[in-house]
């Protein structure tokens, strides 16, 4: 089995051939890798079949480490009845998607939708190919399809006892008629997909053979180093080239646009080096004075502001606040957030007045072929992507492709030659697409027996959408992405809660920093706000928090069942160790139902201690449970490092944290044991990659709250001051 | 002129003396397994083993590393992937994206050199790379499967 491999143009891909994990990977052809070998047809779009047995599995959406890449060709293989021993995977163009009228569909990977959203197509295509094959098999026997079994690549007809493999008649199959519709495999009868099998793309990862973007050499290659203006909304005002034109390597010193400026050289590190000895004036804009606090004051005048876009609404909820025998009032605040993947964002690009190219990490080719065109002055049509390997991306690499953009503009100064351009930790930590900043005021109404009569939720601060995809916004301005776990319903991101008079309005407010969809999006501040709020309303009324949980969810069955799920595995009805203190939370988002529970301890000093914490998963259908127990994990890192460490400030119109020296994350000595409960209850299918971020952070603050009676309402929690006093 | 022992091989490049090794690994020797996540010696994708150890190799310029000394990159750690830790983390499906998990390996692999039984709390603290996808448990894992040598019968 081989790692994806993208169907590169013939043209000096240095880095590839040493790397092939498999004969098959060697020798890039166009249009698709797959066909290379004399006699490989494709059987359709999504299956290559060679002579050998050899599947090929072709990938739409990216592989950043959240296993979609197996999970797909796990669906694929099902239906395809192939030998999975046999199967490897490489990605389809977005060039090759366009001019086949996206035969693949979206390549989008984010929202957690890389499985989910192709659950149905690439199912179908295994379905139609193994028609085709045994139908094809059938025609050289002569006998019905119908009497013909196809498992493992091997069809066998029993009648006659003839059997033949998948490569021998791969020729024929590809000249049949494809199904229309062909039917698809009960879940409950699957072999492959549904399986903890191994992932395809572990071993070039062990040895230094898997090439990222980063690691791109093509002949000929220079490499250049960028700096953009430091301020949002600023750009160059001049630069003295001259001074640095002269050292080591340096072929070129470039501007980038109105805002930024480059220096191609021979390698990396001597672009680089010039660069920093650059002398550069900016015209820092209308931004230069914005700080974190302007900002905060903004977002405070939205908490009582006339005007808001309403999301959710029923009842009166001002007449339950006026009525109620209790009101509980709290302020919570979400702060910006760098997506921080460990690979910078990078890109290189080849361009000519009549075509560029451009090979990078990305989450949604398609977008990147949409900016490179555009910055490249040509049509999509002279244009080609090459998605590379990501390393990471949790929504950084998907909406908007700004480093694409600049490496063509900067190969746009040198017509004909490849330039990569790698962004460093300090640029990539200073112009990120940040997670959007939201204050939240909550308002409870309590009767006098304790029940929750009313909620309301006013939500202040940014919107995704408005800054970097308008289009997407409903016809009044409102950004529905904004109430993700809050929505009265639907199959994507439903409150669990039926709550008799309820109020929860955005009052958009958006500076000047871009935001971005961070992993997990606005159900990250939604769950924190929802899930730490109903804790300090549950304790107002004198009830545990599960049991006040439970009494609102009797028409929510499937948010309760992780509830119930999570405060079972964490023995939530039993006493936790001395000193030790448990916080529960749920929410739905991307199409799951999740729930989270944490055990903590917090020490004299105020040091937190997470001992452990359990999630429990219903994605209605579970494609590899090993994966999504990874998925799992991976997001109690990405949530627990944004809940204990994670803060960029603003100073000056400019991000503050340039590095992992003083934007931290978590490390290993800080990970709690993780427990990862799956309950996929069937008839439909969430996404994993994102849900129980939102998760983590609530539960573990409603933890530290029992722990010491003190409220973090704002992350993260180490500006928090938790000693006993 | 510099003269580096990369993996067995002594290579010579051409390199400004303050260019840190990790780039002359990168862009003059072109082994691109070690890579480039901070430059400060934080996160630890770019962790080689010179002379055994693990060092940080964004940080150290090329002028201080001397000919005799044994640079050893992810690419030269097995021929085969055959590395106990590179075993281990094949038989646990360690990577995800993969990024940090070079230097990740090769923290690991120095670790067990030295300290071939490390308690949790050892390796709790002596493996401090950064992985942001998340998988430090399986990291932990990895290196108690490799130090109990347990790995080979579940590859």
């Amino acid at each position: 089995m081989t790692t994806p491999r993208p169907a590169l143009s013939r043209r000096g891909f240095l880095a590839g051939s040493a790397v092939a994990a498999g004969a098959f990977s060697l020798g890039f052809h166009v249009p698709l890798d797959a066909e290379a070998a004399p006699g490989a047809p494709e059987i359709n779009a999504w299956v290559v079949v060679r002579p050998d047995d050899t599947v090929v599995i072709r990938i739409a959406r990216s592989e950043m480490g959240q296993g979609t890449l197996t999970g797909l060709a796990q669906l694929v293989a099902e239906e395809l009845a192939c030998d999975w021993s046999k199967v490897t995977t490489e990605y389809p163009t977005p060039g090759q998607n366009l001019a086949r009228n996206r035969v693949w569909g979206d390549f989008s990977t984010g929202g957690s939708r890389g499985i989910r959203e192709s659950y149905v197509a690439v199912r179908k295509g295994g379905a139609a190919a193994r028609t085709m094959l045994v139908a094809a098999a059938a025609r050289e026997w002569g006998v019905d399809p119908a009497g013909c079994r196809a498992e493992k690549s091997v069809i066998t007809h029993p009648a006659s006892g003839r059997s033949t493999t998948y490569g021998q008649v791969a020729a024929l199959a590809a000249t049949l008629e494809p199904p229309k519709d062909p039917p698809l495999k009960d879940p409950k009868d699957w072999t492959v997909a549904g399986q903890s099998v191994k992932r395809l793309d572990t071993l070039p990862k062990l040895d230094g053979s898997q090439v990222y973007g980063m690691d791109l050499t093509l002949d000929g290659m220079l490499n250049a180093a960028i700096r953009d203006c430091p301020v949002t909304g600023g750009k160059v005002r001049s630069f003295d080239a001259a001074a640095v034109s002269g050292m080591p390597g340096v072929r070129k010193v470039v501007q980038v646009g109105e805002t930024g400026v480059a220096v191609i050289a021979d390698t990396f590190w001597r672009a680089k080096t010039a660069l920093d000895a650059l002398p550069v004036v900016w015209d820092e804009g209308p931004n230069a004075r914005v700080s974190s606090e302007t900002i905060a004051a903004v977002l405070k005048e939205g908490l009582d502001a006339e005007e808001a876009f309403v999301g959710n609404k029923a009842g009166d909820v001002q007449a339950a606040l006026r009525g109620a025998a209790k009101v509980v009032e709290a302020t919570y605040a979400y702060p910006f957030q760098n997506h921080a993947t460990m690979e910078p964002m990078n890109a290189t690009a080849r361009w000519t007045p009549e075509r560029c190219e451009v090979w990078t990490p990305t989450q949604n080719g398609e977008a990147a072929l949409a900016a490179a065109a555009e910055a490249a002055g040509l049509s999509p049509r002279q244009c080609e992507v090459y998605k590379i390997h990501l390393g990471g991306g949790f929504g950084r690499r998907g909406a908007t492709h700004d480093w694409v953009r600049q490496a063509v503009l900067i190969a746009r100064e040198m017509p004909g030659t490849p330039v990569k351009l790698i962004w460093t930790r300090e640029e990539d930590m200073t112009h990120g697409r940040y997670h959007p900043v939201t204050q939240c005021r909550m308002r409870a109404a309590l009767d006098e027996k304790g029940n929750l009569t009313g909620l309301q939720m006013r939500i202040s601060g940014q919107s995704i959408l408005a800054a970097i995809v308008p289009g997407r916004l409903g016809p009044d301005g409102k950004d529905p992405v904004t109430f993700q776990g809050l929505n009265p319903g639907g199959a994507e991101a439903a409150i669990g809660y039926t709550i008799p008079n309820l109020l929860i309005d955005h009052a958009m407010r958006n500076p000047h920093i871009i935001p971005g969809f961070w992993r997990g999006v606005n159900t990250n501040p939604n769950a924190i706000y929802l899930e730490c709020f109903l804790d300090e309303v549950a304790h107002a009324a004198g009830q545990d928090p599960l049991a006040f949980r439970r009494k609102l969810m009797a028409n929510h069955p499937k948010h309760l069942a992780v509830l119930n799920a999570a405060a079972e595995r964490i023995g939530w009805d039993r006493k936790p160790p001395a000193g030790v203190h448990r916080g529960i939370a749920q929410i739905m988002g991307f199409g799951s139902y999740v729930a989270g529970a944490a055990e903590v301890s917090v020490a004299e000093d105020g040091k937190v201690k997470i001992h452990r914490i359990v999630a429990a998963t219903d994605p209605g259908v579970a494609i590899n449970p090993q994966q999504i127990e990874a998925q799992v994990e991976g997001s109690f890192v990405y949530g627990l490092s944004a809940a204990l460490y994670g803060a960029c400030t603003v100073k000056d119109g400019r991000i503050e944290q340039a590095n992992f020296d003083t934007y931290p994350v978590m490390r290993l000595d800080d990970m709690p044991a993780v427990e990862t409960v799956l309950v996929p209850s069937g008839g439909f299918i969430g996404g994993v990659g994102e849900p129980t971020i939102a998760v983590a952070a609530p539960a573990v603050l409603n933890a530290i709250f029992a722990a010491t009676g003190k409220r973090v309402r704002q992350i993260p929690l180490k500006n928090a001051d938790l000693r006993r006093a | 002129m510099f003269k580096l022992t990369i993996n067995g091989s002594v290579r010579e490049v051409e390199a400004e003396p303050d260019t840190p090794l990790l780039w002359v690994i990168r862009e003059q020797v072109g082994l691109t397994g070690t890579k480039y996540g901070c430059g400060i010696a934080q996160c630890g994708a770019c962790t080689v083993h010179i002379d055994g150890q693990a060092v940080r190799s964004c940080s150290l310029p090329v002028s201080s590393v001397s000919a005799e000394q044994k640079i050893v990159t992810i690419e030269g750690l097995s021929p085969d992937r055959s590395h106990p830790v590179q075993k281990a983390w094949a038989a646990l499906d360690v990577p995800q994206c993969g990024f940090c998990q070079s230097g990740m390996i090769m923290a690991s692999a120095a670790l067990l050199a030295q300290n071939p039984k490390p308690s949790e709390q050892e390796i709790r603290q002596e493996i401090t790379n950064i992985c942001r996808c998340g998988t430090y448990n399986r990291v932990l894992a990895g290196i108690k499967l490799a130090a109990e040598g347990g790995e080979a019968g579940r590859g």
